[in-house]
């Protein structure tokens, strides 16, 4: 017995020492060899990129998530994409538009279905029901609630064949919407929008659930490896329609949720691409980046904003809340904290929707007027000095980035107005649940665009009700502006509806707008066309290695 | 023997029960739900699906449930990665982390018991030094901050191994050390200073006495008495190691359970947060069980039949 223990663990040590030392040499040999092979091959048409976590779904019509969009944005197609910030045909051929802006005919062109099967009408119209069904419980849904009944029978209360989409033959496809919608062309290249293989899902309603003979699409790549939490590898779709011009030969798809980790992956040579919009770069690094001219930076559709409790006070009081927006220093924010190239924002609406707001509507750290606005709204409350203001909470999720943001602002707040604003931080749902319940006073909060028009950023804060508000703000002619929005055809008269409409917004202030977002990234020198639109998304149907 | 098993495995069973509750309604007490999200979904949206998920019944009907299907090894679907159950979770992450795991125990084990003894040995020469501050170090230093050291000297320096992921052996190598430098530590202390203590035993005298060589005595008669507090010690760490460490999955980017443990949480994936917890809990129980028995094994003067127990 004794013998036989100790006889085992020498066993142990010896073989692990042997193990470590066979470990060390056999990964000199292959690292050599892969810099070697990297170096010699003329430039293959694989890229890696790393996209953080496991995707929701990749499902059309269940994804709700950045990651998983960007996975389907490159399997599946839907009638328009995005490209150059416009949308353009791409699964339809032609389309036609009543006078009313209610009802659209799409022209399918001839497409296959990765498994041989062709695109079809029915296809569309299977997958929009399909999402829009209750009982398949898609977070979604609401996205195709322009869709003529799309809500109704989302909520139960109409039937499927009432739903204002109907194939009228293979390749006809029309469409009747609620209300006009001048942007439905950007809506059909988002991902909720896309087909499904009708024939194979109502067969295997598992389909989407690995990677496999059922996983069908119909986009410029198809998904061969699917290993969950792990990576996703897709490769050139050759039966898609419009393959000639999809060079890249393999996508590899890593989920590394590190920002540190990424970054050395693409140091060392094991990423094409770190960063946005599919990953993340660490914050401290992007200064050093930058040095470096390494840095790629693009301004995205989102906002980054203080919301207001309107119904609280001494917020309930327009002239309080202008004091506090004024005298924020945006500027310093940018440079000194966030770091990541953003805008200073003084505008709901990004300068990516509308190029002129990039100046906005007020001047940043107004100092002198924010004083003014403070002396005149406490005034108003009846109070003589700041200290008789009641105690003012600032709130965020718990977040390094935030929490920098936060203490910076109180700062600015405490030198400019003389005012003490207390800091506090909860984990992410139990903050949601407090701001969504009007249990704050001031709140953080961020917004990227779902489509590419201003009216995703003003109709927040449309109703008072309306799921994302939180503000309890109500103004009856920014509500009225934006329903008149909707109807109005000539482009330009409608842009000055909504302009109109956000120097409301911009005058009540029920918001402290901080700053526009932007998309950070490294990438290899010889990537070429990329495609990363307004929303941040990304596209690699075009992309080539020189 | 088999009787106290019996009874242990009893006890075993009500610990589980206790664990299962406490998870149960600690988890339904935090704020928000698995669909709270930047943007909030439409009230008919949400309604659906907490009809779909059962989460609109009332709490005892949830629990009971739950026990139930507990009971069948079946812990439900996932709400923040459709399409796949926690048992799916369970079955892709623990292979990987078990793999990881006992690589790291290996390491750890093997190497901190030789430094342990060759400390022991060397009392108060420049060897036990040597090894005691490669041992504070070892502890002392955070995994992540390991974990990104060696990444940077190992990987981008010289070219070793990959940064991170989990596609070969090689890509095993950092993260099973970076995993394995805390334990492997510890144990060396372990062992040292209980090692330190059976050389001064009369019966290590005797061997000398009788004139056994050196070699003899400590193979046969120190080392096998200065391993209980490392086995004690084992169960608990394997249990921990073997189901995944969340940071070192999240630095090197490994399909674990370590991951799951924390994030689930975060997401509130209700069934994940149960059944990582149930898994864990059996895994640990059974370990220490384990533990327990082979005490007997190393230790004949350690009974367990009658129930009162060493440790």
């Amino acid at each position: 017995m004794k013998k036989r223990l100790s006889l085992l663990f020498s066993l142990m040590l010896v073989l692990s020492l042997f193990l470590a030392a066979c470990g060390g040499f056999s990964k000199k040999d292959d690292a050599s060899d892969d810099k070697a092979g990297g170096k010699k091959s003329d430039v293959p048409q694989e890229l890696r990129v790393n996209i953080k976590t496991e995707p929701f779904s990749l499902h059309p019509g269940l994804a709700n998530d950045s990651v998983s969009g960007n996975v389907l944005r490159q399997t599946f197609e839907g009638l328009t994409t995005i490209k150059d910030g416009k949308p353009e045909l791409a699964a339809a051929e032609s389309y036609e538009v009543s006078d009313d802006l209610t009802t659209y005919t799409f022209k399918l062109r001839d497409a296959k279905w990765t498994n041989g099967d062709p695109v079809t009408a029915q296809d569309f119209e299977y997958a929009w029901k399909w999402a829009l069904d209750p009982k398949n419980e898609s977070q979604y849904a609401y996205q195709l609630y322009y869709i003529k009944n799309g809500q109704a029978y989302n909520e139960g209360k109409a039937k499927a064949e009432d739903v204002g989409v109907k194939a009228l033959d293979e390749k006809t496809l029309q469409v009747t919407l609620e209300a006009p919608t001048p942007y439905f062309l950007e809506l059909t290249a988002f991902y909720t929008y896309y087909p499904v293989n009708s024939k194979v899902a109502q067969q295997k309603p598992d389909w989407y659930k690995n990677a496999g003979p059922d996983y069908t699409s119909n986009g410029p790549f198809k998904m061969v490896t699917w290993e969950h939490n792990s990576k996703i590898v897709l490769e050139k779709n050759e039966s898609y329609w419009d393959a000639k011009n999809v060079k890249l030969e393999k996508i590899d798809m890593a989920m590394v949720n590190d920002t540190n980790t990424e970054l050395s992956m693409f140091n060392n040579g094991e990423l094409d691409w770190a960063g946005m919009p599919t990953g993340q770069l660490p914050t401290d690094s992007l200064p050093q980046l930058k040095k470096e001219g390494k840095l790629h930076v693009q301004p995205i559709a989102g906002t980054y904003w203080y919301k207001f409790n309107t119904e609280k006070p001494p917020f309930n009081n327009v002239n309080i809340r202008k004091a506090f927006t004024y005298a924020i220093d945006r500027k310093a924010i940018v440079e000194n904290v966030t770091k990541g190239e953003q805008i200073p924002a003084m505008a709901a609406v990004p300068p990516t929707m509308f190029p002129e707001n990039e100046k906005g509507y007020f001047k940043d750290n107004d100092v002198e007027k924010a004083k003014e606005y403070l002396q005149k709204g406490l005034q108003e409350l009846g109070l003589k000095d700041v200290k008789d203001l009641p105690p003012i909470t600032l709130s965020y999720n718990t977040d390094d980035a935030h929490a920098k943001i936060a203490q910076a602002i109180q700062d600015m707040w405490k030198k400019n107005l003389g005012i003490n604003v207390k800091l506090e931080n909860a984990e992410w749902n139990v903050y949601i649940d407090k701001l969504h319940s009007g249990d704050y006073q001031i709140g953080r909060m961020g917004w990227l665009g779902d489509f590419n028009d201003p009216i995703n950023f003003l109709e927040l804060y449309r109703d008072k009700e309306g799921g994302n508000n939180d503000t309890n703000w109500e103004n009856p002619k920014f509500k009225q502006l934006l329903i008149d929005s909707q109807k109005e055809a000539d482009p330009e008269k409608r842009k000055q509806m909504l302009k109109d409409a956000e120097q409301i917004l911009m005058d009540e202030l029920p918001i402290a707008p901080i700053y526009f977002y932007t998309n950070t990234w490294v990438q290899k020198d010889n990537l070429k066309g990329v495609e990363v639109s307004g929303l941040g998304d990304v596209q690699f149907k075009w992309a080539y290695f020189e | 023997m088999l009787r106290y098993i019996g009874r242990r495995l009893l006890y075993m069973l009500l610990s589980l029960f206790l664990i299962i509750t406490a998870t149960f309604f600690l988890m339904r007490a935090a704020p928000g739900g698995p669909f709270s999200g930047e943007k909030k979904l439409p009230p008919e949206i949400e309604k659906n699906l907490n009809e779909y998920y059962g989460l609109d019944r009332p709490w005892y009907s949830q629990y009971f449930d739950y026990l139930v299907s507990v009971a069948k090894w079946d812990f439900g679907p996932s709400f923040k990665y459709k399409g796949q159950t926690v048992n799916d979770l369970i079955s892709d992450g623990f292979p990987v982390s078990f793999f990881l795991g006992m690589e790291a125990l290996l390491i750890a084990v093997s190497i901190g018991i030789l430094l342990g003894i060759i400390a022991a040995l060397n009392h108060n020469k420049w060897q036990d030094y040597g090894a005691m501050v490669f041992a504070v170090l070892g502890i002392s230093v955070p995994s992540f901050i390991m974990a990104s050291v060696l990444q940077y000297f190992l990987a981008i320096k010289l070219h070793l191994f990959p940064v991170a992921r989990w596609e070969s052996l090689q890509h095993t190598v950092l993260p099973a050390l970076a995993l394995a430098a805390t334990p492997m530590a510890f144990i060396a202390r372990l062992t040292r200073s209980s090692m330190l203590e059976v050389l001064s035993n009369d019966y290590i005298r005797t061997a000398k006495a009788k004139g056994l060589s050196r070699g003899q005595i400590t193979v046969k008669h120190a080392i096998r008495n200065a391993l209980l507090p490392v086995v004690t010690y084992l169960g608990p760490l394997s249990a921990g190691i073997l189901t995944g460490s969340f940071v070192i999955e999240k630095i090197f980017g490994i399909p674990g359970l370590g991951s799951h443990f924390v994030l689930s949480i975060s997401n509130r994936d209700y069934t994940v947060i149960m059944g990582v917890t149930v898994f864990y809990s059996i895994l640990l129980l059974a370990s220490v069980l384990l533990v327990d028995i082979a005490y007997g094994f190393i230790d004949p003067r350690i009974k367990l039949a009658g129930g009162k127990k060493g440790e």
